[in-house]
């Protein structure tokens, strides 16, 4: 580069904000995110109390609420599964309901077969669901936008026909029952009781929050929000595009699988309405309110639709005789989030945050301007 | 003795029209080498066959002595072909070292990792923060490309397109949309390139050609009018004819305009 050193003339009005250039390299090397160390303290602040308020939640909230905390639990990695391919990768995807469908159905076979092993189900079932979601995969992701989107949703669409024609595996629309309790690990006691079911459910949605938190900040994460943002720049920076996509869409697979096995954990029951258009949908729905791409946002979008839906949906409405309605609320809820937080509950969140550190006195102001906080996960 | 580049009779049509039609071209290793034409010449057309983002409708394309004629575009890059394209593009909503690091990840064998360890191992961000500095671009790291001005994202796409340590490297009109400053620096990165980095060179800037260039290749509605030194093009009457049908060097090669 010798000669080219010497910067040219054309960045003397570039604008260079004035933050001490070892510093900024030294935020860069510690994660490939820009932003400083308050807010990673301020990150890990909230993520060691949200933990611990889940370790404490079995102590507090009755039978009834834990197992909806399980669920949800379930439904926040079958919701960042959805994240993956549509926030990360920029595929919008109707097709991980069948995939958490699979999942649920091939550990309740196990489980009812005697395979009452927690993680021989999860793996099993995230193993089953990724492998077809790579066979469906080799054909889907070669398409793009709302042909994507379609082609999913026949996925969908199929699988859910499937569990119901397919009565000698899938017992039809009645769905299997009869599933015994999980055993978490070799030599433990089966978990009847729900708040030991919600540990075990915590434990392995800790694990697999992180690895796929580890996956979205990696080089190859990097290439899928590349694919997203660029793809014909991608393809010439030499990226085999089509082959990063469909391993992200058979690694969202076996996520969405897994979930199903939890599902089948928390539940002991599974039909085919968990493969449904209606779960699809309502995968998709918490993650465009947790704002698309970001994980933790997932989470929490998932919380707020089982909660909205059943939970205040089966709740009096005071001082009348009717019942709130689960659907009707969520769909006001989609509609106050669009209007209100444009980018989602991790977005919102972000600003607020960026803007608290901000304004406090150790706050290094390192962001740079028109950062946009919805992107990163 | 042989081109790093070469094409033979590369032809690619769209329906009835030849975009670019049985070119031939040799590019020399090491070599600055131009090609200049007016609109729809087919330069941009030619530059898609040689990266690889269209295939060529018959003819062959050699880089290194390998037929590339139907290798697909992430391969050809794999093999040192590194471009920039007419209008940037870079991934707007990554910070500027992230889009150099996409380049140096997957020159360095780890742009697939799901791990983030081969980074810091490899000081790949030192090498991404070291790219920025050389194309002036030095603090402005962890800016979104989105945030850049049209002349940084034209720094940062040379960046870019030189963290995968290409061979030859592809500019489709660079200068295009810069001040006379940005071009004049832009002009400078350019000329400071290593000798192992051959530069082929797409632009209408034609003090930026004169000034860069030691061959030069006219393309007139897909075809090769000429090759040559840049003496030799400017005195090519066939050159003046075709080329807008300008019967003074002055008119085909204007004096310099300032604030375009």
């Amino acid at each position: 580069m010798s000669a080219a050193a010497a910067p040219p003339a054309a960045s003397a009005g570039a604008g260079v904000p004035g933050s001490p250039h070892a510093a900024g390299v030294q935020g860069t090397a510690a994660g490939l995110d820009s932003g400083g160390g308050a807010r990673r303290r301020l990150t890990w602040i909230v993520g060691a109390v949200t933990v611990l308020a889940l370790a404490a939640a079995p102590w507090v909230l009755d039978q009834y609420t834990i197992s909806t905390a399980s669920r949800i639990l379930a439904m926040g990695l079958l919701t960042m599964s959805v994240t993956l391919l549509t926030g990360v990768a920029g595929l919008p995807t109707l097709a991980q309901a069948a995939y958490f469908g699979i999942g649920a159905y091939t550990a309740a076979l196990l489980a009812r077969a005697g395979v009452v092993l927690g993680p021989a189900q999860l793996l099993a079932a995230a193993a089953v669901a990724a492998a077809v979601a790579l066979v469906t995969g080799s054909v889907v992701v070669r398409a793009r936008g709302v042909t994507f989107l379609m082609l999913t949703l026949a996925v969908g669409e199929l699988a859910h026909s499937a569990a119901i024609q397919w009565r000698g595996i899938s017992g039809g629309t009645d769905g299997l029952s009869g599933i015994p309790p999980v055993v978490p690990l070799p030599g433990m006691a089966p978990l009847v009781n729900d708040g030991l079911v919600f540990y075990y459910v915590l434990a392995v949605f800790l694990a697999l929050f992180a690895a796929v938190g580890g996956l979205t900040r990696s080089p190859y994460g990097l290439a899928l929000r590349g694919i997203r943002d660029n793809e014909a720049r991608l393809r010439a920076t030499g990226y085999p595009v089509y082959q990063y996509l469909l391993v992200a869409y058979a690694a969202a697979g076996g996520l969405a699988g897994a979930a199903g096995a939890l599902w089948v954990s928390v539940l002991r029951y599974v039909s085919p309405g968990d493969l449904s258009f209606g779960l699809a949908a309502l995968a998709l729905l918490a993650a465009v309110i947790g704002g698309i791409g970001s994980m933790w946002g997932a989470c929490l979008g998932a919380a707020l639709v089982v909660l909205v839906r059943d939970y205040v949906g089966g709740l009096d409405v005071p001082l009348t005789d009717y019942r709130a309605s689960g659907p009707l609320l969520l769909g006001v809820t989609f509609v106050m989030v669009v209007y209100l937080m444009p980018h989602g509950i991790a977005g919102t969140l972000k600003d607020a945050m960026v803007r608290l550190l901000r304004s406090g006195p150790a706050a290094p102001d390192d962001s740079p301007p028109g950062d946009s906080p919805t992107e990163r996960a | 003795m042989t081109g790093l580049l070469e094409l033979e009779e590369v032809a690619r049509s769209f329906g009835s029209l030849r975009a670019v039609d049985q070119v031939s071209l040799r590019v020399a290793p090491g070599a600055r080498h131009a090609v200049i034409g007016p609109n729809g010449a087919g330069k941009s057309t030619l530059f898609n066959l040689i990266g690889g983002s269209l295939r060529a409708s018959s003819g062959a394309i050699r880089f290194d002595g390998r037929d590339i004629t139907r290798m697909p575009e992430h391969r050809r890059a794999r093999l040192g072909i590194a471009r920039t394209f007419q209008h940037s593009s870079v991934f707007l909503r990554e910070t500027a070292l992230e889009n150099v690091l996409l380049g140096v990840a997957r020159h360095a064998g780890v742009g697939g990792s799901v791990t983030r360890a081969a980074l810091g191992r490899r000081h790949l961000l030192d090498r991404c923060l070291e790219l920025l500095d050389t194309v002036g671009l030095a603090g402005r790291h962890a800016a979104p490309a989105g945030s850049l001005s049209h002349g940084e994202r034209r720094q940062l796409e040379v960046a870019m397109a030189l963290g995968a340590e290409p061979r030859l490297l592809l500019l489709d009109e660079p200068a295009a949309g810069m001040s006379v400053a940005e071009t004049a620096g832009f002009t400078e990165l350019v000329a400071g390139l290593p000798e192992h980095v051959t530069v082929l060179l797409i632009e209408h800037d034609l003090d930026v050609v004169f000034e860069l260039a030691d061959r030069i290749t006219v393309l007139h509605l897909g075809r090769s009018l000429a090759t040559g030194t840049p003496e030799e093009i400017r005195a090519d009457p066939e050159v003046q004819q075709a080329y807008l049908g300008a019967t003074d060097l002055e008119d085909l090669f204007p004096p310099p305009e300032a604030g375009s």
